[in-house]
């Protein structure tokens, strides 16, 4: 959108570490949920623009430097997000990260195969991806099976013994962090109940009137879904149910427990914390009392983090950002930020492209002001394609995608799904070079 | 007369779109076109605008409305209200554009495209 096609001839090029381009939208975006990425067909259309390439299999820092990009190009927006989580070595216990990466095909996370052999499993966090992984795991195997989902991923949950997943919060029930879509979603969840702890809504009624709009929604249906009596038809819905959700407020995770026979998750200790304050800034604040509740499975979902990708770029590592003003990096000319490395992890694809407008908002402005030098002319993608080839790395090209793409929906036809994933980068190469 | 009525140009609605910089953009449409088929089939430069493609999860199809228009527009469904509360910039007479559909009543309407507004933090994928 951002072009003025008669008097600049601006070209765009997009470095990508995968052989498949859409980031997190492929790898992050749950595969029931399919109308969320229809935006592949709006990055489609703009990949296919003729002033803009992708190179895939590129991975910025090691095969390409930063410093090499900002000799070729007037200007290089990085928006590279990489997240850590802290893990711990038992088994059934794994990052929300992994987990998703796992079902959503992420070759990196293709050795997870996680151990769903129990009856509760517990999720750390209670932000979308947390609902996004409880829906996962208790989602009736016919609705899953119509998704892009994993072919191995599918095989395991059809497996899966879960029937019970509790969603654990540090604060309470008005400071959930996850989207009312996203928990009308669980609500409405075939074959499942809600379970929830009365005690944890006192005094939320009260409060109710003066929140702003979403959060008051947010509430009133957290509010119904615990408190109200269920009519009739939703009252045989819960009856039948055979499996369970619920959010457990007010708790902080302190270690999993293990089986010492089996090292093997057999439980979680959580501490029971109490509010300070309220509204979105309330703390919570540790009590002695500690509860352990029995689980199979732990899922931590707290806190996705960038990481620096090149030590030559400034990175506030306390917000996990690159420090910047309206995308523009801070005492770096010619560089720019956008996505979840200019934000932190927050937000949803809108969001990210409210923002990467800004971004290129910003960009256009130092171009018309000058602070941008466009007067010379720079090789762009034909020097970093000389210094890649030297190196003997081979950029996977946007048509070359678009067979890995046509080869993914013919699987998936076979079975009734809108594709199926090629799970190791060896795999992607090969039918992108046929 | 019996048989069917060729589409005459006035039964088209006119919609002006006020866009982001303020610059206004008169269009027609059909009677039953969502506002999100008005945009795509006029090729309006909306930045963003439409992402998920009329399927209720996304947001980025958000107008503002007058309040007499905003009156007319007829009932609105709990999903589109979950949507609207991820929108930019909400007002009282903020709706999705894909969930409205043009009728006569609605021609000569003024719609308005949010501004889009950096740092607004709704929904954070971390322990609340
Ligand atoms: C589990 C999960 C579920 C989500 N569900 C939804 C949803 O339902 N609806 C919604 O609107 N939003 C959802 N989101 C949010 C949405 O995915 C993000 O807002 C958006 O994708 C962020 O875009 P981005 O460009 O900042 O990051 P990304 O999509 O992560 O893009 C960054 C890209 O950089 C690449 N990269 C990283 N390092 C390098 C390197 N060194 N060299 C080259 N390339 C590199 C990565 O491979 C990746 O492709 C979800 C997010 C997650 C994590
Ligand atoms: S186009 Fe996505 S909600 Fe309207």
């Amino acid at each position: 959108h951002h072009q003025r096609d008669q008097y600049h001839p601006y070209l765009v090029d997009i470095y990508e570490q995968l052989p498949v381009p859409f980031g997190l939208v492929r790898f992050g975006v749950a595969p029931d949920h399919p109308e969320v990425k229809n935006v592949i067909n709006t990055f489609t259309q703009t990949a296919r623009h003729s002033r803009c390439s992708f190179y895939g299999n590129v991975n910025v820092g090691k095969d390409v430097s930063v410093e090499e990009l900002q000799q070729a190009y007037h200007a290089v927006v990085l928006v590279t997000t990489q997240t850590i989580l802290p893990g711990e070595d038992l088994a059934g216990v794994y990052s929300a990260k992994d987990f998703v990466g796992w079902y959503n095909g992420l070759p990196s996370c293709q050795e997870l195969s996680p151990d769903l052999s129990c009856e509760t499993a517990v999720i750390l966090g209670q932000g979308n991806v947390a609902l996004d992984v409880a829906r996962v795991l208790l989602s009736p195997i016919d609705i899953l099976k119509k998704t892009d989902i994993t072919h191995p991923a599918l095989e395991a949950l059809a497996e899966s013994q879960v029937r019970r997943v509790l969603i654990v919060g540090r604060r309470g029930p008005m400071q959930v962090a996850c989207t009312i879509k996203e928990l009308r979603e669980m609500v409405n969840l075939p074959d499942t109940r809600p379970e929830m702890v009365v005690a944890d809504f006192q005094g939320v009624i009260d409060a109710l009137k003066d929140l702003p709009r979403p959060r008051k929604r947010l509430t009133q249906l957290l509010l119904k879904t615990a408190l109200e009596i269920p009519g009739e038809m939703e009252q045989e819905r819960r009856n039948k149910a055979s499996r369970t959700w619920g959010f457990r407020f007010f708790r902080s995770p302190v270690k999993v427990l293990a089986d010492p026979d089996h090292n093997r998750t057999a439980g979680i200790r959580l501490a029971v914390n109490r509010l300070e304050g309220s509204g979105e800034g309330a703390c919570a604040m540790l009590t002695e009392e500690v509860e352990d509740v029995s689980c199979g499975l732990v899922i931590s979902s707290i806190g996705y983090r960038s990481v620096p990708i090149d030590p030559s770029i400034p990175f506030d590592s306390h917000k996990a950002i690159v420090p910047n003003t309206m995308g523009r990096v801070q005492q770096a000319a010619g560089l720019y930020c956008s996505g979840w490395l200019k934000t932190g992890p927050t937000g949803v694809i809108a969001t990210t492209m409210n923002n990467s407008f800004d971004t290129a908002r910003s960009l256009m402005e130092d171009m018309d002001s000058g602070v941008l030098h466009i007067s010379s002319a720079k090789p762009g993608s034909q020097t970093i394609r000389a210094l890649l080839e030297k190196r003997g790395v081979k950029p996977v090209t946007f048509s070359n995608w678009e067979k890995i793409d046509s080869v993914e929906v013919k699987r998936g036809e076979a079975t009734g799904k809108p594709r199926e994933k090629l799970l190791t980068v060896e795999e992607m190469l090969q039918v992108a070079r046929t | 007369t019996t048989g069917t009525q060729p589409l005459r140009s006035c039964d088209k609605v006119t919609v002006h779109f006020v866009n982001r910089d303020g610059e206004k953009i008169t269009v027609k449409g059909s009677p039953g076109d969502s506002l999100l088929d008005v945009v795509v089939n006029e090729d309006l430069d909306i930045d963003g605008f439409g992402a998920c493609e009329g399927t209720l999860a996304c947001s980025t199809c958000h107008l503002i409305f007058d309040e007499e228009v905003y009156k007319k527009l007829g009932r609105i469904s709990d999903e589109e209200m979950d949507m609207l509360d991820l929108a930019y910039g909400l007002t009282d007479t903020s709706r999705l554009g894909c969930q409205i559909c043009l009728t006569q009543s609605l021609d000569g309407m003024e719609v308005r495209v949010p501004d889009s507004v950096a740092d607004v933090r709704q929904s954070k994928d971390e322990s609340a």
